[in-house]
């Protein structure tokens, strides 16, 4: 058993820090650092920063511009771009439509989509969510039916995380209500300037901004829109759950939170002695740094065991079940930390009345607006369903 | 052994119900409650009619109660409808009021606010540990956070006074004042005292400031519970509704059993916090207070967690009403006094028999 990354890996991970060190502005890490927004301009800038380098696509093939990088390569590269305080890369377009693309896409679609996703010209997002679909995605009733050369689409997505910055959604759609309702579900990409489309608001917990609800209202979709064939949709669904996936733990976040944290425990000062003294927070940062140690392990574990097999197993919700709890427990003790310091509505005003220092500033909003992890992509009740079955054989 | 309430209690608890669920819907709290002034005064004034206030005082004070069940009474209705209205430091203003022999009369009325001020940045909950202090008629210092600031009329500000802590009136107008709101409604303020005028009102006051302090604390208990009360039933009659998977969610086990934890760690919250009432005014006020708050702190946060958790994306939404209530429950742990710091209040008490 070797612990240790290879000599190769080493060197990939010197490259992305230097990388890092050089091309990340700064004021991008301070916005992130501090748990801020970045607006859709710098979004962009920060997609455009990496595409130049060839390392926005980490999860598509060389051939279509992606960087064919292994698991290991991947979790590297994330791992540092947290350590960095980088962006996210913004996942809809470059994690989920490109792999699907890449492997049910025909090459017309390929060559007409992955290319604008690389130089940002096309903003995607992901319409699966309905109001009565949730976990139940399967119960979907956005409903596309054949007009001629079009569908014509009719129904209410929800959920919709930043379409107010997209031009483009990828919805699963039903196209059939034979058979079980997994069997009549269809994968389409749709413009968002199409006719008949409605997108609304929904404010978030802390007060944020960051999801939609979008109306189909007789909305005209060309049937070259279709990606694989009618009716398989659910199929490239799945598929596309493997792929989001990948960094499901979110390790490199709570690395990145838990050193924060530290360094906030360690400013804090209660009563004559810093925060870091007191020996019931202590116990409970020190606990969270045990469980995630431990979890920087299996993750290292799941991805070995992908590397060499392909896809990650079932055992990946575990990696997303314990992953966000890791999380959520570090947001927990950050909001904490501050004490009644936490309480204040962030704005920029009260910046200047130094009431936390500046980073921790949206401890609390934070730590609202992360209950979500628990909840999306599967909800952590979901992911136990799943082990329990596909896992443990237990029905 | 009875724990029923007594019919003056029960009427009490019906009228700022009632009074709430006709005057301050939902539309109308979440409106108040996040735009300055953070709060609404004319029903402030007529809440204020109605006795809200005049039950936090006793008869030698002016008021028709001031015993622990009375402040239980009121701050469990205030926490079923999350109403934002200062209330809190008008009761630890009425103790500190009472405990210096002043004139009751202009804060049971509603007709002055007051804000109390105590905790500081470095010294948010402990009053032995606080900074600010007075040179004859004048304070200096920086008081943190102060609850129900925006439009407060008079702020009651905890200082040094040579070897003892005492209590000073400082007048909003005289005073440098940032206020803000609060990620679960309502306002706060940082105080920023130099060299600002003060009255002192009471010279040692060590003793009436921890004694309001634990009026506060058990207010918030009771608060808590008010509004895990509304979050059970809320959260109960979702998981009756929504349908997934072609049934109503609450039918999964998993979610069954987890609903059934919470209400029991909900019963436990009622208990602990009905205990602390019924000390009040003993030798186990503060023990006992720290108890409260501190099992208050964590099931708070097991039922703010799983709530959300359990509705799925909806409470994650600022619509909807469950969200609101889980902030709520969350931030009663950032006020008067942690989870933690109550814990080592009581782990203090032991070590120390
Ligand atoms: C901030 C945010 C961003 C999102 N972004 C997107 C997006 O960009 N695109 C998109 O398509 N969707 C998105 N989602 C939607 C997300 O995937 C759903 O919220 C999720 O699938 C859960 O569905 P639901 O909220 O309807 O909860 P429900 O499915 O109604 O679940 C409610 C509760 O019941 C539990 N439950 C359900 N079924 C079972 C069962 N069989 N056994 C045990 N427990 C069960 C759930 O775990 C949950 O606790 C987002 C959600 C959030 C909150």
């Amino acid at each position: 058993m070797d612990l240790n990354f290879s000599a190769e890996e080493l060197a990939f991970q010197n490259d992305v820090r230097a990388f890092l060190a050089d091309k990340l502005p700064r004021e991008f890490a301070d916005k992130v650092r501090a748990n801020k927004e970045l607006d859709k301009a710098e979004l962009e800038r920060w997609h455009a920063i990496l595409n130049e380098r060839g390392w926005l696509a980490v999860t598509w093939p060389v051939e279509y511009g992606g960087t064919g990088w292994s698991p290991v390569q991947r979790h590297i590269f994330e791992e540092e771009c947290c350590r960095a305080n980088a962006p996210r890369i913004v996942p809809f377009g470059l994690h989920m439509l490109g792999p699907v693309l890449i492997k049910f896409g025909t090459k017309e679609q390929c060559d007409a989509i992955l290319p604008r996703i690389l130089d940002g010209r096309d903003w995607w997002c992901q319409g699966y969510s309905e109001p009565g679909a949730g976990s139940d995605l399967a119960s979907l009733k956005t409903a596309a039916v054949r007009d001629g050369d079009h569908y014509v689409v009719n129904g209410q997505k929800t959920w919709t995380t930043l379409g107010q910055h997209a031009n483009k959604i990828f919805c699963l759609v039903r196209t059939s209500k034979e058979g079980k309702p997994q069997q009549g579900i269809s994968f389409v990409l749709v413009d968002l300037d199409t006719p008949g489309i409605e997108m609304r608001p929904i404010k978030l917990i802390e007060g944020g901004y960051e999801v939609n609800e979008v109306f189909f209202t007789d909305v005209r979709v060309p049937l070259a829109n279709l990606v694989g064939e009618e009716n398989m949709g659910w199929t490239i669904a799945k598929y596309l759950l493997t792929h989001e996936r990948t960094n499901i733990a979110g390790v490199g976040f709570s690395v990145q939170a838990l050193e924060q944290l530290k360094s906030l425990a360690r400013q804090e000062r209660r009563n004559g002695k810093r925060l870091m003294d007191n020996p019931l927070f202590a116990a409970r940062l020190s606990e969270i740094e045990i469980d995630l140690e431990a979890m920087k392990i299996t993750n290292l574990r799941m991805l070995s065991d992908a590397q060499k097999n392909g896809a990650p197993g079932p055992e990946s919700s575990m990696l997303k079940i314990k992953g966000t709890v890791i999380r959520q427990t570090i947001n927990d003790l950050a909001r904490r930390a501050l004490g009644p310091a936490a309480a204040p509505f962030p704005s920029e005003d009260l910046e200047n009345a130094a009431l936390a220092p500046a980073d921790h500033m949206h401890n609390a909003a934070e730590y609202f607006n992360n209950r979500k992890i628990s909840i999306f992509g599967g909800s952590n009740e979901i992911q136990r369903n799943i082990l329990t079955k596909a896992a443990l054989g237990l029905s | 052994m009875n724990f029923d309430p007594t019919d003056d209690r029960r009427m009490l608890a019906d009228s700022i119900s009632r009074y709430l669920a006709d005057n301050y819907g939902w539309e109308h709290r979440l409106k108040i409650a996040y735009e300055a002034p953070f709060h609404d005064p004319q029903k402030w004034a007529e809440m204020s009619e109605l006795g809200v206030l005049f039950a936090l005082a006793d008869e030698s004070a002016g008021g028709f109660g001031g015993a622990g069940f009375d402040i239980y009474t009121v701050f469990s209705e205030l926490g079923r409808a999350l109403c934002p209205e200062p209330v809190l430091p008008a009761l630890m203003a009425a103790k500190l009021l009472a405990a210096a022999g002043e004139d009751l009369t202009p804060l049971l009325s509603g007709k002055t606010r007051y804000a109390v001020a105590i905790g500081e940045l470095s010294a948010p909950y402990d009053l032995d540990e606080i900074e600010t202090e007075a040179s004859g008629d004048t304070l200096s210092g920086r008081k943190s956070v102060v609850y129900g600031a925006h439009g407060a009329d008079t702020f009651l500000v905890a200082a040094r006074n040579g070897d003892t802590i005492g209590l000073y009136a400082v007048a909003a107008d005289a005073a440098r004042l940032t206020t803000y709101g609060l990620i679960d409604g309502g306002s706060a303020a940082e105080l920023f005292l130099e060299d600002t005028p003060a009255r002192c009102i009471l010279s040692d006051a060590a003793a009436a400031f921890a004694d309001a302090q634990d009026a506060g604390a058990l207010a918030l208990c009771a608060e808590a519970v008010g509004a895990m009360d509304t979050c059970k039933d809320t959260l109960l009659d979702y998981l009756k509704t929504r349908k997934q998977f072609g049934k109503a969610i609450g039918s999964f086990q998993v979610l069954q059993h987890r609903m059934v934890d919470l209400t029991i760690e909900i019963e436990q919250a009622r208990s602990i916090t009905i205990l602390a009432a019924s000390r009040m005014g003993t030798p186990e006020q503060s023990r006992t207070v720290s108890m409260a708050k501190n099992l208050i702190g964590r099931v708070a946060k097991q039922i703010a967690e799983e709530s959300i958790q359990m509705h799925g994306g909806i409470a994650m939404t600022w619509e909807y009403p469950a969200s609101h209530y889980a902030k709520r429950l969350i931030m009663i742990d950032h006020q008067l006094g942690d989870t933690d710091y109550h814990l080592q209040r009581v782990m203090a008490a032991n070590q120390a028999a």
